[in-house]
């Protein structure tokens, strides 16, 4: 995407019909490390790769639990991602103090996407830059919403965002079908599979990645390494020399990859480390 | 429709002329309202009068209203909040309605919004005078709980409001089974709504039995009671209160 005059307000129409200002804020989302979301009827896990500064540092959290019932995974602006979270946790909050009731995630979903149209036309605010995947469980069963930027949201059975989400996708996208009928320890495994095959060629640890699930009976809950781990080894066999060695390309090829993604370290700066 | 610009004395606590703004004590009212959990659902029994004071002024009064799919409100107390009562949950309904995506409202719902409503009420010296019932039936659950002016709210099997609690229910302590049938449920409100017709003085013999169940709401028409007068206790009221004193 190239700078044009159209570009420098959220609130300047390009001849084309174009809001440039929101689009560059989708492509925020785009530069944040991958999330991916997937449900099965009775079951919503959300999965993300932990990216760290450096190795001093810890990682960025990227799934966030909004309620028992609801849980969200984010991309892009972390900052703009916590923020939404909290005003989610809120509205979640406030509807089961008042009713005593789980808040339907569609009614959430809809509101956060209302908010974030109202960043796309007041000249004094800018967009989120932040992709957001909601799952949840409510009455008319398990859902998958991703949030966008744009203020649009969609409904999925499976989705991935993110830096080199793509390859999770085109993963999704041949395995989707099955995942309704997908009982909760195939779900998750897909979802570890799918985050596999963003890292491309990484090998896959359970120290790189954050997976949580939410089902019928079962409250949004992140899973420990150990349990990540184990699934890991089902599929994946490590040979026990090269570990040292794979360690030591896995930093150099993430530390690589950040400056190369435009504007990919810029967003990695912005929130604070959480631990 | 008229339209008064409302005034806005400000807190009606420390606010002389607020108080015309607030609650102090209810003008018309309605009596007892009893209801009972049974195998298929909720009954509910209430009277049809409106007392003004020691008056019984309207005798046509519905005091036991449908809410949405799954819900039946009964009131006793001020009959004019009790309607306010019904716009507020019909607003709440009409948006619940118009989000149009698989879930709705259910007495649970209902009845905690209606807690929330009365006990904020409560907490600014604004009362709506009434005690609630609140019954219904969702996903095979049935629900009846109650909640009172001041906020205090309860689930139970079978409840009743002003004098039914005092005469109803130690009757359905005592009867009150889980597996009742519906003409059982009714014979056993018909009982408790005849004691409150002969001791309770603003109770009036015209009364409606409503019933919900998974598949809806149907309110009975209005009936009354047979009474028994013939009492032996009843001829010569008057035998043991000879002389002026």
């Amino acid at each position: 995407m190239f700078r044009n005059q159209y570009d420098t307000d959220v609130t300047t129409w390009s001849p084309t019909g174009r809001l440039f200002q929101v689009e560059y804020a989708m492509e925020a989302v785009k530069q944040g490390s991958a999330a991916i979301g997937l449900r099965s009827r009775s079951h919503v896990v959300l999965a993300s790769v932990n990216k760290a500064q450096s190795e001093l540092s810890s990682h960025q959290r990227k799934i966030f639990k909004v309620d028992d019932h609801i849980g969200v995974a984010i991309a892009g602006l972390t900052a703009d991602g916590r923020v939404l979270s909290r005003y989610m946790r809120s509205e979640s909050i406030n509807h089961s103090f008042t009713y005593e009731s789980p808040l339907p995630v569609g009614r959430l979903v809809v509101r956060l996407a209302d908010k974030a149209q109202v960043c796309t036309q007041r000249s004094w605010k800018r967009p989120y830059g932040v992709g957001l995947l909601v799952g949840g469980l409510d009455e008319s069963g398990a859902h998958l919403y991703y949030n966008c930027p744009s203020g649009n949201y969609f409904e999925y059975q499976a989705f991935a965002i993110g830096s080199r989400s793509q390859a999770a996708k085109t993963y999704l996208e041949r395995r989707f079908e099955s995942f309704n009928e997908s009982s909760r320890e195939d779900l998750i495994k897909d979802a570890i599979l799918a985050i596999r095959e963003t890292l491309q060629g990484e090998t896959l640890k359970s120290s790189l990645c954050t997976v949580s699930v939410l089902g019928v009976d079962e409250p949004f809950h992140f899973l420990d390494q150990e349990s990540i781990q184990k699934v890991i080894d089902t599929f994946e066999k490590v040979p026990e020399e090269e570990e040292d060695g794979g360690d030591g390309e896995a930093e150099a090829e993430a530390a690589s990859a950040a400056p190369a993604e435009q504007g990919g370290a810029g967003d990695q700066d912005v929130a604070p480390m959480e631990m | 429709m008229t339209f008064t610009i409302p005034i806005d004395n400000g807190d009606a606590v420390k606010n002389a002329e607020a108080d015309s703004q607030r609650t102090l004590y209810p003008y018309v009212t309605g009596t007892s309202i009893v209801a009972i959990k049974y195998k298929d659902g909720v009954l509910m029994a209430s009277d049809m009068g409106g007392s003004y004071g020691s008056t019984l002024r309207y005798k046509n009064i519905e005091r036991v209203k449908a809410i949405g799919k799954h819900s039946l409100l009964g009131a006793s107390g001020e009959i004019s909040d009790f309607q306010e009562i019904l716009r507020y949950l019909d607003e709440l309904v009409l948006n619940d309605n118009m989000w149009d995506d698989g879930n709705s409202f259910g007495p649970k719902e209902v009845h905690n919004y209606l807690t929330r409503v009365m006990y904020n009420r409560r907490n600014k010296f604004n009362p709506l005078w009434n005690t609630l019932v609140l019954g219904g039936v969702k996903n095979g659950e049935s629900y009846l709980g109650m909640v009172s002016m001041i906020g205090v709210s309860f689930e139970d099997n079978h409840v009743a409001t002003g004098f039914g609690n005092h005469l109803a229910r130690p009757i359905l302590r005592d009867e009150w089974r889980a597996d009742l049938s519906f003409e059982e449920g009714v014979k056993l409100l018909e009982k408790c709504m005849r004691v409150l017709l002969y001791r309770d003085r603003s109770a009036i013999n015209k009364l409606q039995i409503a019933k919900i169940t998974e598949e809806g709401v149907t309110v009975s028409q209005p009936y009354s009671l047979k009474t028994f007068w013939e009492f032996q206790a009843f001829h010569n009221p008057t035998a043991g209160a000879q002389g002026s004193w």
